[in-house]
């Protein structure tokens, strides 16, 4: 099993992310992370999706997502090929007495401080999964106690679109 | 720099890498417009939501739907009771509107409609949306829906049938806003009757239809993410050329695409071109005339033996139009090992789904088939074709030494095979069949001669009991001058038999001839084989020394059909005729007939075709003389 990031231009309309949710579940994939947004064109969104599959399996999951209406293009993107971004929010145990080295820590990873209380920071941070996962586990021994993340981003490197073509040849 | 790659073959299609030939795009739509019907210009013009509705339909051309009021679809039904346009045929059970739409969509080409109301009326409708899909028909479900303000609050008879049916249809609407009805009808006609047909679902809010709007036609269709590869790649036919060329072992394997497609006669001058066997799917029986020497039989798990064994022993599968179901296939990994694949088909998804294409071809077969005839002419220009000849004595002897056959059951009732045998030779290549899900499907198959397509109707993929009546009932509205034939099982026709009562007051005279073995035939068979003969919950108490419930004769009787009864041999053709004569008002016959006859031959499930049995425990004798 190898992971994949798959990049899933839609139309913006109801049920859409049912559509393409369903028809991973139906071949038994997993979703390892999901994010969906709008794009540069009105009506357009588009997901990020990172499953664990086969080559074979994931091609035939690919062409049934391409029959899907609202489905206009889907493009994988490798990691060499591509920016592919995490999001985190942690909320860490954090009193007067360690309050630096946790701050120092997030320094480390370029992450930012963004809310302090009397025993707690919530720190942000971006990056790959890599850093994220290192990041956290800096932070373990000081006690996290809450954690949001956001699905994968991804982006082709270099000048051209996704939608370029999708969108002239329809 | 680089950038991510499409990774399917649809979009590497649709990519006009090589020059198209002049005035054809590779990416076109099959009409020139996309909007079906014949395009009448409408001005804006105030009108309710249900009448545009009922217009709607009107201008896409259709004449005739199936269907069933309720609440939700109440004021639908109201302007459709003053269409001079539009026929509608009310049907006993929406399940019965599904399957007639999927009859007339068979025989005529055009889409099917049906109509049914929210909630259960809806989820009645799911076999038969479930069954178009399996089968590639085209179809349009019209449902109404409760009122938008209140979906998703449990209302009277709501049910999510967008969210039910989203995996048994090509796509789906619903329909909150009365000025979207006639772009959203146009769309679900445009995507269920191009590209691969199917069914698509349009659920329209109550409010939707109660709304005011103004009609205008036609309507513009936007659907940036639908688009069909017609033409095949240039480079691939060309490749597909050379291996034919190449081949000295090479079978037609054909499905149901061909039919789909209208594309028999340009089957018929490749196959003849390139001299290559014949075999026709379930689904494409028909479509290569069984009477043509280069035809060798129906492929599959009651597949004729020349035909399972054409396709095992081939060097190159000529696939058109076909999905290597596991029925045809058996276990995949010992289907055609030394078959090369060549695989033309619409639906890219298709390709390399089950067995991996060698030279996969999208697009339609009746733009593919025209283009590889030039191509394996080419071919042939550069040299002779190749000698065939030891491959067509291997298929003949097969094909001689074991037809397709019965045994004369020893109860001393009659074979079904020989009822459904003397239907089809006394009806004739034009009439239309109409099959249940069972031995009777398979029997029909075997023993009635296709001679063209679009006369045999079936339930292939989804395999619904209960298809046979009301499948017929829409044939014969679609075909009024053909006769048609429901060739029925006791099983199944006590599923849909209500639609008798729909038939006989509309007057759609179909004929039903139920192959009463007073047993769930298909499964009995299989307990005889593989469950010691322990026959659990197979017995139906309708046929010879049971207590006949229902007696099928009297049930005809009561909903004003005529009833048969045809119990001896030598009553068979005199009954048959008896039925081909009447034609004020359904018939339905009750061929009482022995409960021992199976469906032979047989490979059995889980193993290789190479292990196809003709009779119990018997196998062909594989001699190899070439």
């Amino acid at each position: 099993m190898t992971r994949h990031t798959l990049s899933v231009l839609v139309e913006d309309v109801p049920g859409v992310l049912t559509r393409v949710a369903s028809l991973f579940a139906r071949r038994a994939f997993n979703i390892n992370s999901l994010a969906v947004g709008p794009t540069e064109i009105p009506g357009m969104s588009r997901m990020t999706v990172v499953v664990e599959a086969e080559g074979d399996l994931l091609e035939q999951v690919t062409k049934q997502l391409n029959k899907l209406i609202n489905v206009i293009k889907i493009v994988e993107l490798t990691s060499e090929q591509s920016v592919q971004r995490d999001h985190i929010l942690v909320k860490v145990r954090a009193d007067a007495a360690t309050r630096l080295q946790v701050t120092q820590a997030a320094d480390l990873f370029r992450a930012s401080v963004v809310d302090v209380s009397t025993d707690s920071l919530i720190i942000e941070a971006t990056g790959t999964p890599e850093k994220l996962s290192a990041l956290l586990s800096v932070l373990e021994p000081f006690g996290v106690r809450e954690i949001v993340q956001s699905g994968t981003l991804a982006i082709s490197r270099g000048a051209k679109s996704m939608s370029d073509r999708a969108l002239r040849s329809a | 720099m680089s950038k991510g790659s499409p990774i399917s073959p649809a979009l590497m299609a649709a990519r006009p890498a090589a020059p198209a030939a002049p005035g054809r795009d590779t990416a076109h739509p099959v009409q020139a417009s996309a909007v079906r019907g014949p395009n009448n210009v409408v001005p804006p013009t105030e009108m309710l939501g249900s009448s545009a509705i009922v217009r709607s339909l009107e201008e896409l051309g259709v004449d005739d739907i199936f269907g069933l009021p309720g609440g939700a679809i109440l004021p639908t039904y109201d302007p459709l009771m003053a269409s001079t346009k539009l026929r509608h045929i009310l049907v006993r059970h929406e399940q019965g509107a599904g399957h007639a739409a999927q009859g007339y969509a068979m025989v005529t080409g055009r889409p099917g409609v049906c109509i049914a109301t929210s909630g259960p009326g809806a989820t009645n409708l799911v076999t038969a949306i479930a069954d178009a899909h399996m089968d590639s028909v085209p179809l349009v479900a019209i449902t109404g829906q409760v009122a938008s303000a209140v979906i998703g609050s449990d209302a009277f008879q709501e049910a999510d049938i967008v969210g039910i049916t989203m995996p048994i249809t090509k796509h789906s609407y619903l329909v909150t806003n009365a000025n979207d009805i006639p772009r959203v009808l146009a769309e679900a006609f445009h995507i269920a009757s191009t590209g691969r047909p199917g069914p698509v679902l349009v659920d329209i809010a109550k409010d939707a239809q109660q709304g005011k709007m103004t009609f205008s036609w036609p309507p513009k269709i936007d659907i940036p993410g639908y688009r069909t590869v017609v033409r095949g790649h240039s480079k691939q036919v060309r490749e597909a050329a050379r291996l034919i060329a190449g081949s000295t072992r090479p079978v037609f394997y054909v499905g149901g695409g061909v039919i789909k497609a209208h594309a028999a006669a340009e089957l018929k001058e490749l196959a003849e071109l390139v001299g290559a066997p014949v075999v026709t799917t379930l689904m494409a029986r028909g479509v290569f005339p069984d009477s043509h020497p280069q035809h060798v039989g129906m492929p599959g798990m009651h597949g004729s033996v020349s035909a399972v064994t054409a396709l095992q022993q081939s060097d190159l599968l000529i696939t058109l139009g076909a999905r290597f179901d596991d029925r045809v296939t058996g276990v995949l990994s010992s289907f055609a090992p030394g078959a090369k694949v060549i695989h033309a088909d619409i639906d890219p998804a298709e390709i390399s789904k089950n067995r991996t294409a060698d030279v996969p071809i999208v697009g339609s077969v009746k733009e593919i088939i025209p283009e590889l005839i030039s191509a394996v002419r080419e071919q042939y220009d550069g040299g002779a074709a190749p000698d065939i000849s030891a491959w067509w004595n291997t298929i003949n002897r097969l094909r001689e030494t074991y037809p397709i056959g019965f045994t004369q059951p020893d109860d001393g009732l009659s074979a079904p095979q020989q009822v459904i045998k003397r239907i089809g030779e006394l009806t004739g290549p034009e009439g239309v069949y109409v099959a249940g899900v069972g031995q009777h499907q398979m029997w029909a198959a075997q023993f009635i001669q296709y001679e063209r397509p679009h006369a045999w109707l079936n339930s292939g993929g989804l395999g619904t009991m209960g298809y046979s009546v009301p499948a017929a009932m829409g044939a014969k509205v679609g075909n009024p001058d053909r006769v048609v034939w429901a060739i029925d099982g006791d099983g199944c026709f006590q599923m849909t038999n209500q639609e008798l009562a729909t038939c006989v007051i509309n007057n759609i005279p179909i004929k039903v001839a139920v192959i009463n073995n007073s047993s769930l035939g298909m499964v009995r068979q299989w307990q005889t084989l593989f469950y010691e003969g322990r026959y659990s919950n197979t017995d139906l108490n309708t046929g010879h020394d049971t207590v006949r419930v229902p007696d099928f004769v009297k049930l005809a009787d009561a909903y004003g059909c005529v009833g048969l009864r045809c119990e001896r041999d030598e009553d068979i053709d005199a009954t048959i005729q008896q039925a081909l004569a009447i034609n004020d008002r359904p018939v339905v016959v009750d061929f009482v007939v022995s409960r021992d006859s199976m469906v032979w031959p047989m490979v059995p499930s889980g193993v290789s075709n190479d292990l196809i049995q003709i009779a119990r425990n018997m196998t062909p004798v594989w001699e190899q003389e070439d």
